[in-house]
Parts: C-alpha cells; sequence; structure tokens
C-alpha cells in the first residue's frame, strides 16, 4: 500500500514536565498561546484491509469491461504522488455501450415496484455501510481528504443518502400532488472530485429510487471509490446495467452529456463547464440538473456567539482543503468585532494540523491535484499582487504531494480577484461592513448564489438575512450542515435544481 | 438585557473594572450545538504512544485527588495521602499528583500526612457543596480551611447568581480571597446548575474579576459535572481574560472524570485552546477520586505493551 | 358635433408608464393599428424597471399580492368589452376572457399557498431546525407567443408575479392589441409600476438581446417556437439563466409558479 508522507514536524518533547519545569517563553512568531509541548504522535490509519487492483475496466452491464481504446490512466495518491491504479480511459464507443446498457436496463428497472427499488437501495447502503472502513481509506488515499472528513462525514453522509432515498422508493405516490411521476429514463451523472463518493450518492440515489438508471461519470483525480461502488453494486445483485461507470478525462464527460439516449444530465462541477452543457442541451427537451461554484459569504454581526462563529468560518473554508462549492470563502466581518475576531481567527487556524490525510489527527489534507495547487498558488499570488494582507499559519509542509497551508487574506476590496473568483482552496478573503444592509449588498454582489452563513444572537436578525441572502443555502448560525432530506443547489450561476429532499426527488421525475 | 446591565454595573463597582475592553467579556453570548461540535473535535483526537504517555504522566502531577464523602476519617485521608505522595510505592518514576483535595475538618490530618511533599492540602469551603449558608459562616470557615490547605475550593454562590446578583456573588468570592491571605482560590462555578452556556461564561467570568485563582466545573455532588462542551467555554472565557487584563487564570475540570481517555481530553482542549502555559498544575489541575488507578493503568500499557489488571494498583 | 372616433395609440407599458417605442418605429399587425416595435433599448428599459421593482413587490406579504392579483381580475371583467372588442369579439374572444378571469383568481389564490405546496420541514440527522422555501427568482422573460392574443399572457405573468417576480413580456407579435390593453388593467389593478412591462414587437428584434441579458433570472419560452427556445436557451447558458420550455396549454397549476421560484433551505441550531 501507499507510503505515508514526510513527517511534518518534530517538535521537542517532555515526558516528565514535573510542576517547576520551566514554561516556555511566550510568543514566537506572533502566535498568542504557543502549544508546542504537547505533540500528538502521528496517529495512522491503517491501510493493511485495502486491497486495490492494479487495473480497473469500465463498469458496464453489470460488469468490469475493457475500454474500446485499451487505454488506461493513472491515479495517484496526491499525498506522495505515488501511483495508486491504473484506470480505463472511456472514449464515444465505451459511453455508447454504457448508454445501450442503462436503457436496457431501464425497462426492466423502471417497473420494479417501488418496494423492489428500495430493497436494492438499502442493500447498497447497508454495503456501504459495512464497507465504510475500506472506502474512507480509499477516499482519502486517492483524493488526499483528511480521514476523520471520509471517516465521519463522506462515507457515512453516502450510506445515509441511500437509505433516506430508499425510504422514497416505494412512497412517490405520496409525494406530489401532481401524481407518483414517471421515471425520465437514462440519467448522464457528472460528478466532481471534492466528495468522489458522497457525490455519487447524492446522483445515483433519487435517480434510482425514481425507477431510472444511470451512466455516472467519476472525476478524473478521484475514480476509486466509485469503482469500488461499481464492486457494491455487484456485491448487492443489482440489476446489470442500472449503475454503470464509465472512468476518464473531460472529453469522456463532454461524450456522455451530450450522448442522445438520454433523458437527464445531472453535473456538479465548475460554472464554465455547466455552461457548456447548458449550451449543449439547449432546446433539446432534456432534463438538466446543475450544481456548480460559489463565493459564498459569511456574514457576522458583533452579537454573533464569537467563538463559535470562528469555529464555522474555520469550517466553512478549511473543510476538505477548501475544495466545497459552498465554501464559505469570503467572510464578511462587522467592523465593530473585526480585531477581537481576527484575533480569534488567526490563533484558531494556527492549531490546524495540515498533513498526512491518513493521521486521525489531521484537519487539513493535501490539495486534490497539481492542477488545482496550481490554480490556487496563481491566486493567492493575485490576491498578493492586488496588496492584500496575507497570513498564513508557520505550518512546516511535506515535500512531496500537493499542500498549500491555510490562508486569511485581510485587506480585501470587493474587487480583488480573491473575492469574486472561486479558489476552490482553503484561502479565505476577509472584508468587513458596518450594516446589516450593507453586509446584505456585499453578500450578494456576486454572480455566484450558492450558500451563505450568517452568525447572530438575534432571532428577527436571523430571519431577515436569511430572506435576503441570495443563496440556495443559508447557514445561520451554523455553516456546511449537509442531510438527504435538506434541498441543497444554487441560486443564479451556482446552477439550478436541488439534490435532497422532496425537491430534489422531482428532479428525477417527469407529470402530467 | 437586565442581566447586561447588572453586570456592566458590577464592573463598574467592582476592583477589576479595568478588564472592560473591546474584547467580548462576560456577556458574550454562546451557541450550544457548535461548542457540543468543538468539544467533539477534542474528544476525537487520537493520542497515542509517546503522546499518550506525555499526557498520562501530565495528568498525574495536575491531579487533585479527591475525597469529599460524609464517611471520610483521618484513616481513609492518610491513605489517599499515601497514594497521592506515590501513586505506585514501587515505581519511583512516576509522579506524585499536585494536591489531596479534602473537606476543612479533615485539612489537618491532610496536612500532617503530606508535611515535606510537593503535594498541596486543598480544602473545599464555603457550605460546600451547596453553598446554602450565611456569607460569615462562608468567611470563617474558607479561614480555618486555610490554616491548613494552600488552595480553598469555594463554592460560588448560585443561589445568588441565578437571582442577578452578580455583585453579591462576586463580593463573596472577594471576601472569600481576602480571608484565604496568599491561599490559591478555586472558585467553583457548578455549572450542571447554571443552565447553561451563556451562564456559564458570565460565572466564569464573574468569578476571575472577582479573584480566582482558578476557575472549577464542579463539586461532583451534582449530575451533570464537568462536560467537554463546558470545558471549552471556560477555557475560552480564561483566554479572553488573559487578553483583557494579562491575568492568566487556572481551569480545573472536576467530577465524573474516571478514565485517561476523557482526562486526556480535557488536556487536548486545554493544549489546542490555551497551550504551552497552561500545561502544568499552577494552570491546570483535574478534580478526580477514581482516575488515578486508570491512568497508572494506560501507562503501564504503553510501558509494558499489555493490558493490566485494576487489582495490580492500590485502591485510594 | 360628431367626429371621427377617437382612436387610442397602442403604447408599450414600461415601469407603470405607457410609452412608444424609443425605436420611433411601428408595425401594423393587426388593422390599422400602429403597433410599438419594441427595441433592444426598450427592453433594456424594462428589466431595469422589473429589477428596480421586485424586491418591493416581493416584499409585500403573499396575502396582499393575491389581492392585488384579484384586484386585476376585477379590473379586466369591467373593461370585458374593450377585450372582446380587442380580441375580434365572438363567443371564442368570450371564451379567452373568461379563462384569462379563471387564471387571475387561480393565481390570485395561489399566492400564499405557494410556501406550503412547494416548501418543507427537513428532519435532518442533528440538532438543527430546517426548512426550505420558495423564493421568487427575480426578473422573468416571458414569450407570451401568437397561439393566442391573451390567455398564455395573463397565465404566465399572474404564475409569475404571484410568487413575487417582476416579469418583462413580449405579448403576441400577429396580435399585439390584447396584450398591450392588459397594460391598462394592471394599472388601474394597482400593480406596482414596473412588476409588468409589456412590450410588443418583432421576435428577431428582442430575442437574442433577452437571451444573453445577464440581469434576467428566467426565460418563460411560453410561446417559443423551437428555433426560437433553442437559440434563447443558447444565449442563457451564458449565464445560468433558467429556461421553461414552450408550453402547449396554458397551464392552471400552482407548479407553474414554483418552476419560476428558487428552493431556499435555511439551517439553525436548536440549542440553549
Amino acid at each position: 500500500m501507499a507510503t505515508s508522507p514526510p513527517k511534518t514536524s518534530a517538535r521537542p518533547k517532555s515526558l516528565d514536565l514535573l510542576p517547576d519545569a520551566p514554561v516556555p517563553a511566550e510568543g514566537e512568531a506572533g502566535v498568542e498561546f504557543p502549544n508546542r509541548l504537547f505533540e500528538y504522535e502521528p496517529a495512522k490509519e491503517s491501510t493493511e484491509h485495502v486491497r486495490l487492483e492494479d487495473r480497473y475496466g469500465l463498469f458496464i452491464g453489470g460488469r468490469f469491461v475493457n475500454p474500446h481504446s485499451k487505454a488506461h490512466h493513472p491515479t495517484i495518491n496526491p499525498a506522495t504522488e505515488e501511483q495508486l491504479a491504473l484506470v480505463a480511459e472511456a472514449d464515444a464507443s465505451d459511453v455508447d455501450r454504457a448508454v445501450e446498457a442503462a436503457s436496457r436496463a431501464f425497462l426492466q428497472w423502471s417497473r420494479l415496484s417501488g418496494g423492489q427499488r428500495a430493497r436494492f437501495l438499502f442493500r447498497l447502503a447497508r454495503l456501504l455501510q459495512e464497507r465504510s472502513r475500506e472506502l474512507a481509506v480509499v477516499e482519502s488515499l486517492d483524493g488526499g481528504k483528511p480521514i476523520r472528513e471520509s471517516r465521519d462525514f463522506d462515507v457515512p453522509a453516502a450510506a445515509q443518502h441511500l437509505f433516506y432515498h430508499a425510504g422514497w422508493a416505494d412512497k412517490l405516490g405520496f409525494a406530489f400532488a401532481a401524481g407518483p411521476g414517471r421515471a425520465l429514463g437514462v440519467i448522464g451523472q457528472v460528478i466532481p472530485w471534492n466528495f468522489p463518493l458522497l457525490m455519487l450518492a447524492w446522483k445515483v440515489a433519487p435517480a434510482l429510487a425514481t425507477g431510472n438508471t444511470v451512466v455516472l461519470k467519476p472525476a478524473e483525480t478521484t475514480p476509486l471509490t466509485a469503482l469500488l461502488f461499481a464492486d457494491i453494486c455487484r456485491q448487492a445483485e443489482l440489476p446489470p446495467g442500472v449503475v454503470n461507470i464509465v472512468t476518464g478525462g473531460p472529453e469522456v464527460g463532454a461524450a456522455l452529456v451530450r450522448h442522445p439516449g438520454l433523458a437527464k444530465v445531472a453535473f456538479t462541477g465548475s460554472t464554465a463547464v455547466g455552461k457548456e452543457i447548458q449550451r449543449a442541451l439547449a432546446g433539446s427537451g432534456k432534463r438538466l440538473s446543475l450544481e456548480l461554484g460559489g463565493k459564498a459569504a459569511h456574514v457576522i454581526f458583533e452579537d454573533s456567539p464569537i467563538d463559535q462563529a470562528v469555529e464555522g468560518v474555520v469550517n466553512g473554508i478549511f473543510f476538505n482543503q477548501g475544495h466545497v462549492c459552498c465554501a464559505g470563502s469570503r467572510l464578511l466581518v462587522q467592523e465593530s468585532i473585526a480585531e477581537p475576531f481576527l484575533r480569534r481567527l488567526r490563533l484558531r487556524v494556527s492549531r490546524l494540523r495540515v498533513g498526512d490525510p491518513l493521521d486521525k489527527n489531521t484537519d487539513i489534507g493535501a490539495i486534490n491535484s497539481r492542477a488545482q495547487l496550481d490554480r490556487i498558488e496563481a491566486l493567492v499570488q493575485a490576491g498578493v499582487g492586488e496588496g492584500a494582507h496575507l497570513y498564513q499559519p508557520g505550518c512546516e509542509l511535506p515535500d512531496r504531494g500537493f499542500w498549500f497551508p491555510p490562508s486569511i487574506f485581510t485587506g480585501v476590496a470587493p474587487a480583488h480577484r480573491i473575492a469574486r473568483e472561486e479558489i476552490f482552496g482553503p484561502v479565505l478573503a476577509v472584508m468587513t461592513f458596518r450594516t446589516p444592509k450593507e453586509a446584505v449588498e456585499r453578500a450578494n454582489n456576486t454572480r455566484y448564489g450558492l450558500s451563505a452563513g450568517v452568525w447572530t444572537s438575534k432571532g428577527s436578525r436571523i430571519l431577515w438575512m436569511s430572506q435576503r441572502l441570495r443563496a440556495g443555502v443559508v447557514w445561520a448560525n451554523t455553516y456546511n450542515q449537509f442531510d438527504p432530506a435538506s434541498p441543497f443547489g444554487g441560486y443564479r450561476e451556482s446552477g439550478f435544481g436541488r439534490e435532497g429532499g422532496v425537491q430534489g426527488l422531482a428532479e428525477y421525475l417527469e407529470f402530467s | 438585557m437586565d442581566g447586561w446591565v447588572h453586570n456592566r454595573d458590577q464592573m463598574r463597582n467592582s476592583a477589576a473594572a479595568s478588564t472592560l475592553s473591546a474584547t467580548p467579556d462576560g456577556a458574550v453570548s454562546l451557541d450550544q450545538v457548535a461548542v457540543e461540535a468543538r468539544a467533539r473535535l477534542f474528544s476525537s483526537r487520537s493520542v497515542k504512544r509517546g503522546s499518550k504517555l506525555f499526557a498520562c504522566n501530565l495528568i498525574i502531577t495536575c491531579t487533585d485527588l479527591t475525597t469529599l464523602e460524609g464517611s471520610d476519617t483521618r484513616g481513609r485521608v492518610e491513605v489517599l495521602c499515601a497514594k497521592a505522595m506515590r501513586p505506585v510505592p514501587d515505581d519511583a518514576t512516576i509522579p506524585a499528583v499536585a494536591a489531596v483535595c479534602v473537606y476543612p475538618s479533615q485539612a489537618a490530618t491532610a496536612r500532617r500526612c503530606l508535611q515535606g511533599s510537593p503535594v498541596v492540602v486543598a480544602s473545599v469551603a464555603t457550605g460546600f457543596p451547596s453553598g446554602q449558608v450565611p456569607a460569615e459562616v462562608k468567611i470563617a470557615e474558607a479561614g480555618e480551611a486555610a490554616r491548613f490547605a494552600e488552595e480553598i475550593d469555594m463554592v460560588m454562590d448560585r443561589g445568588a447568581f441565578l437571582e442577578g446578583r452578580h455583585l453579591k456573588v462576586q463580593q463573596e468570592i472577594a471576601g472569600v480571597k481576602e480571608a484565604i491571605g496568599d491561599r490559591h482560590l478555586k472558585v467553583i462555578l457548578e455549572t450542571g446548575e447554571l443552565g447553561g452556556l451563556d451562564q456559564v461564561r458570565r460565572a466564569s467570568w464573574l468569578a476571575m474579576e472577582a479573584g480566582a485563582d482558578f476557575i472549577k466545573t464542579s463539586t461532583g455532588k451534582i449530575q451533570p459535572a464537568a462536560t467537554l462542551p463546558v470545558a471549552v467555554v471556560m477555557l475560552e472565557a480564561i483566554r479572553d481574560f488573559a487578553w483583557a487584563t494579562g491575568r492568566e487564570i487556572g481551569f480545573k475540570p472536576a467530577g465524573g472524570i474516571r478514565s485517561a481517555k476523557q482526562a486526556v481530553a480535557y488536556l487536548v482542549a486545554v493544549n489546542e485552546i490555551l497551550g504551552d502555559r497552561w500545561l502544568r498544575p499552577q494552570r491546570f489541575r483535574i478534580g478526580a477520586s477514581s482516575l488515578l488507578n486508570d491512568v497508572l493503568m494506560q501507562i503501564y500499557k504503553e510501558r509494558r505493551g499489555g493490558y493490566q489488571s485494576p487489582q495490580d494498583f492500590s485502591e485510594a | 358635433m360628431t367626429g371621427p372616433t377617437v382612436t387610442k395609440t397602442p403604447k408599450l407599458y414600461i415601469g407603470g408608464a405607457f410609452v412608444r417605442s424609443e425605436s420611433g418605429l411601428v408595425y401594423r399587425p393587426q388593422s390599422a393599428a400602429n403597433v410599438p416595435r419594441g427595441s433592444r433599448k426598450d427592453l433594456r428599459e424594462a428589466v431595469r424597471a422589473a429589477r428596480r421593482a421586485q424586491p418591493g413587490w416581493a416584499g409585500l406579504t403573499a396575502y396582499n399580492r393575491g389581492q392585488v392579483i384579484y384586484r386585476v381580475a376585477e379590473m379586466m371583467e369591467s373593461a370585458r368589452s374593450s377585450f372582446m372588442l380587442a380580441l375580434g369579439g365572438g363567443r371564442q374572444a368570450g371564451r379567452e376572457v373568461d379563462s384569462c378571469l379563471e387564471a387571475l383568481v387561480f393565481y390570485a389564490g395561489a399566492a400564499d399557498k405557494l410556501s406550503q405546496l412547494g416548501g418543507s420541514v427537513n428532519s435532518v440527522a442533528g440538532p438543527f431546525f430546517n426548512f426550505t422555501i420558495p423564493e421568487p427568482v427575480g426578473v422573468t422573460f416571458l414569450v407570451a407567443g401568437d397561439r393566442r392574443a391573451l390567455l398564455p399572457l395573463v397565465t404566465h405573468v399572474a404564475a409569475a408575479i404571484c410568487g413575487g417576480n417582476a416579469v418583462v413580456a413580449l405579448v403576441s407579435s400577429a396580435r399585439p392589441l390584447p396584450g398591450l390593453l392588459l397594460g391598462e388593467t394592471l394599472q388601474t389593478g394597482d400593480v406596482p409600476p414596473g412588476v409588468v412591462n409589456l412590450l410588443s414587437g418583432m421576435p428577431e428584434d428582442l430575442l437574442g438581446w433577452a437571451g444573453s441579458h445577464r440581469d434576467i433570472d428566467l426565460i418563460d419560452c411560453c410561446g417559443c417556437d423551437p428555433q426560437e427556445w433553442r437559440e434563447l436557451a443558447e444565449a442563457a447558458a451564458e449565464s445560468v439563466t433558467r429556461v421553461l420550455p414552450p408550453e402547449t396549454t396554458p397551464a392552471l397549476t400552482p407548479s407553474l409558479s414554483l418552476r419560476m421560484m428558487e428552493m431556499k433551505t435555511v439551517w439553525h441550531p436548536v440549542g440553549l
């Protein structure tokens, strides 16, 4: 299995700190309340139990097949740059095969009773839970996210999505005033690399519950958990062709979303690609749902629970290395508390542990790919160039792999690139506001509208703000909460359609 | 609203009025759900091998080994003191605990037993655990206890606090502080009776302003006693108080901490919120009666590489 | 004395005012009337007016919006003869006015039902109160089309505004007079200025600009032909503008309103 990245630090340790032992000097390198005495030794999640194949085929019609091109590309561990496996490179003819398999399967799958489909989904959910440790480890190996997150969030949330939608499959007749609705057909689904298994579950679960069949393309850099899911489909004896998985680069995604055999396309990814897809499907009558980029505002009022707001901001921008479409990347803090807030924020960020994704104590893992690291570095350079002030805690980064320290920009103007463009990395742009009205104006001053955060102790202000923030999800006195029962999706250029809840279910059904 | 005005008022009246500053003070509001999420992060830290040995040793040196029962006798206190000075009689590498914590009537016994050792005597006072005795009695009791104890663990007047009489709370703490002279004062907030985290924050601040050297969660006689969310709130109050005044106040969770794993979670919280300067008995204590043996078992498990039996460690 | 009839000059309805086209051009699709040939600048003004008016309209209570829409129905009933005349008279015209009234009454009563029909309280697995409510998408652009002169326009305008949207509508280009007449009904019905804006003219002059207009939030291709639909939708992709497909029969259903709305989900912790 993959080796661990180099050790990130070797802090001094004292095993017998007696009452009179010397106390460390105050304030090294500007860090208030330094904490270097009590270091946690690496607590590495074992990879012993994970058995990856050397080479993966495409999952079409219920079995792994060789790609038409015979070509494979490596998928690497971004924390070590070591190859994990070879993954098949699909082409248009493979996409044809997959859509054909899905079309054939649709005839039977859509005619199963809801209860029968539910059984399969429950099985998938259970198998996901049973293999959760394996999935979590592979998710962290392939994508670079901390094992704490893949173990405690990604995998359990993916299983929960399957459970939730399993329960809908036999209740569609009760869900909508317009009737039970009809399945659409074959759904083409393209998902990103930030939450590979969870995004798969968000896409596959509602599609299957409503009687559709799918062809799913995982992201080029993170295909492995989707391929493990393919194996889980086999284990669950899901009828062949109900779920098909084609791997490869952007060309495969482009071929898939343009395939004439699809009834609907569901895409999560960048706004630029979303626009291309919308253009390609214009006037076709095919259903489309898009979950695109974001530049969420996180608004902190002076009466907010300040330390919890700091925690919310940290979770909002550093969760999953900031590779989150709804990341709270623009902090809007009321001027009257900007200074004490930022003091706490810097202290908190200085405590974040960057390093080996498989270490159970790691808070920030590896950047997903070289390309993404380049993009983050370029935008941070632009921020410095535009005159914003950059704060980064003094954490040592491993030599190999892709890393970026948690970063906070102050002195940011709304016109700066770092305040407007989605960075998709651990980079926070801090701005201030004076009044609630100004907060709303600044928050809404973006072409995106996926999510927003607001912190205040005043109930009426929470509701006032959440009415005015132009975003599909508003987190009030919390941030980055997700649930299959809770519809998620954007306003404006963050896309359209919802995932989760009864509203998300409707996206996969046709009425009238 | 009223509470806020009260609080401001008292701050003006109190000797520590200079602590008013731009930083959030005692009246800052808190969100319970988010505090609990933060607390979970601390308890999910994986502290293994060398770090665990370090933590366990530190926990011992920061322990206030406690007996607070109506049935306490001189004999019982003597046993406890022996355990405090040498937790494992045949192993000198195991450090002594910080203090032995007893009722005032046992303080003289503890003093005698601990003579010449680094372990100090801590005595509860002021009508422990309820605090429902007249003010003069509290002062007299604390003064008496201070004849034998280096540290006084007084209980905050929760009745007065819940009535909104914050000034009375502070005056009483200041009175006890005066009565015990240079003895260290730990103020027990009894957080399980305060009704919420906002109140924990406010009580922490009141106590620190009034002269507490330590703020302590609980008497151990009320459920819930120490909890990690309460610890998070108190530690952040200590941090803010240090920012506002430059004074470093200590923290003592007490009550219900029975396993090394629990204790390590508190240590992690102290480490990540306050850092190195609080990782010593002058700033951190754990009040416990049955924690020590579990910590010892963990130390020997790490040293010997196998699981231990409770029978191998002496009672106390 | 009696002289020649006093005829009414057809005008665009923008921001609550009846105006000629900025282009100064007219065309004559029906009888002898000189109908304004709306230009891209008229479109621009109409979108501005709609954008200005929308927050205030959405800020009214849903009950209040319903009352206003019902008032429009009352005004239309009282102007029945004018609409009949504009629709060319006869039983068919009468039936169309009846259907329009039915649509207005339907959506008047829908305004304060939408959040219950489209929204939800969601049981999430954590200590949070979580709800989803529909909110107006903002400014919609409606292509009413030539299939019928009034009914699709009235239905889709009512469906849009009952949820709090503001509308810029291109009325039927072949038979624009009934659509333009609607402006008078809206004005006397106390629909605030700018909430509904009516343009007449040629689709080829306007659709390209509407499709690429970044401040339009939703394009309702109600009366588009397939070609127009595709072109509008392609242009709309540039700003991820929502597009509703052409519709064959004007629908009386709250889901039409809900399709012109966004779903907003709000989370708040439940704790002390």
